[in-house]
């Protein structure tokens, strides 16, 4: 029982997590643009991206509940190998300082920019920019929480689950962008987009071992000695990363 | 045919991302786990370690590579 426990908390708070860290930067293009052109036309946008999302949940979801559970896990398990392995990648490049941190603040300041000088073109009574902008923005981040979503729920039988934790920072990022009215810049982002690459990339190693046929020492126990190697994997990767830049630039300022 | 070139983009930067050889790494671990497994090697470990290596070796030529972008 405990063992499930495990697995059921991590795919909880692997759905929450993704769908937080989206979310934020969602809110972030939607508030760029709501704050220069009005909220109608980019609330609207955000509910229809939303009822497609929700519709393609409704319909994938029940789809691969027919797929064999080996061949779903196998499938899965190396979607996200690959999916999570980029996240991981980019968080390690990024916490080594090889590449820049991604600043909320600045991509809001960027968005409003872009809004205020793009030009005014009404369609079906919206404001099309406004409309479309908002619509792509929730529409692609919404993407990789549905694809976590699915790929998460399905390949555990707890589809229900994960919805709920991904719909539970929604609604936590939604209120907290109504209280702040401003870009969430103050959400460890980098930081919570590297728990979620060791995730991503801890179940998709588990599940597609599983579906390949391999049974884990310890059953879903060691779900979490994978995400122990994972994590110890990517800090020495981050600690040598970071030493070879800093000898990188302090050579550089000898020269 | 530009919309078809631009959904299979998406789903490739999506999938893939910027190295494809980890991708073709992984789809080969996992090629090689399910053969060693129907052949009565119980190969849990590979996968693990296969990451070990396609992980470093990305980060090795991203850091090596001018330019990587930032996501």
């Amino acid at each position: 029982m405990e063992d499930v426990s495990t697995s059921t908390v991590l795919l909880i708070l692997g759905a929450f997590l993704a769908s937080a860290v989206e979310m934020v930067e969602a809110l972030t293009i939607v508030l760029g643009v709501g704050v220069v052109r009005g909220w109608r036309s980019p609330l609207i946008g955000v509910g229809a991206a939303t009822i497609a999302l929700a519709a393609l949940v409704a319909a994938l979801g029940p789809a691969l509940s027919v797929v064999p559970i080996g061949t779903l896990r196998l499938v899965v398990g190396a979607l996200l190998l690959a999916f999570g392995l980029q996240w991981l990648r980019k968080a390690i490049l990024r916490s080594s300082g090889h590449t820049a941190l991604h600043d909320e603040d600045e991509a809001f300041r960027r968005h409003r920019e872009q809004a205020a000088t793009a030009t005014s073109e009404r369609k079906a009574g919206l404001d099309w920019y406004a409309f479309t902008v908002a619509f792509k923005g929730v529409l692609l981040e919404g993407l990789e929480v549905v694809f976590i979503v699915i790929s998460f729920g399905s390949a555990q039988g707890r589809l229900g689950l994960a919805a709920a934790g991904a719909a539970a920072a929604v609604v936590l990022v939604t209120l907290a962008g109504v209280l702040v009215r401003g870009p969430l810049e103050r959400v460890p982002e980098n930081t919570i987009k590297f728990a979620v690459g060791l995730l991503l990339t801890s179940f998709g190693c588990f599940w597609g071992a599983e579906g390949a046929g391999a049974s884990w020492p310890g059953d879903e126990l060691s779900l979490l000695g994978v995400i122990g190697f994972l994590g110890l994997l990517s800090f020495v990767l981050v600690r040598v990363l970071r030493r070879q830049r800093l000898g990188v630039l302090a050579s550089g300022a000898k020269a | 045919m530009k919309y078809l070139r631009s959904f299979a983009r998406f789903w490739w930067d999506f999938i893939v991302g910027d190295d494809w050889r980890v991708a073709a790494g992984l789809a080969l671990a996992l090629g090689l786990t399910s053969l060693l497994t129907h052949n009565g090697v119980n190969a849990w470990w590979l996968l693990p370690l296969a990451i070990a290596f396609l992980l470093a070796g990305s980060l090795w030529r991203a850091t090596r590579a001018p330019g990587e972008r930032a996501g």
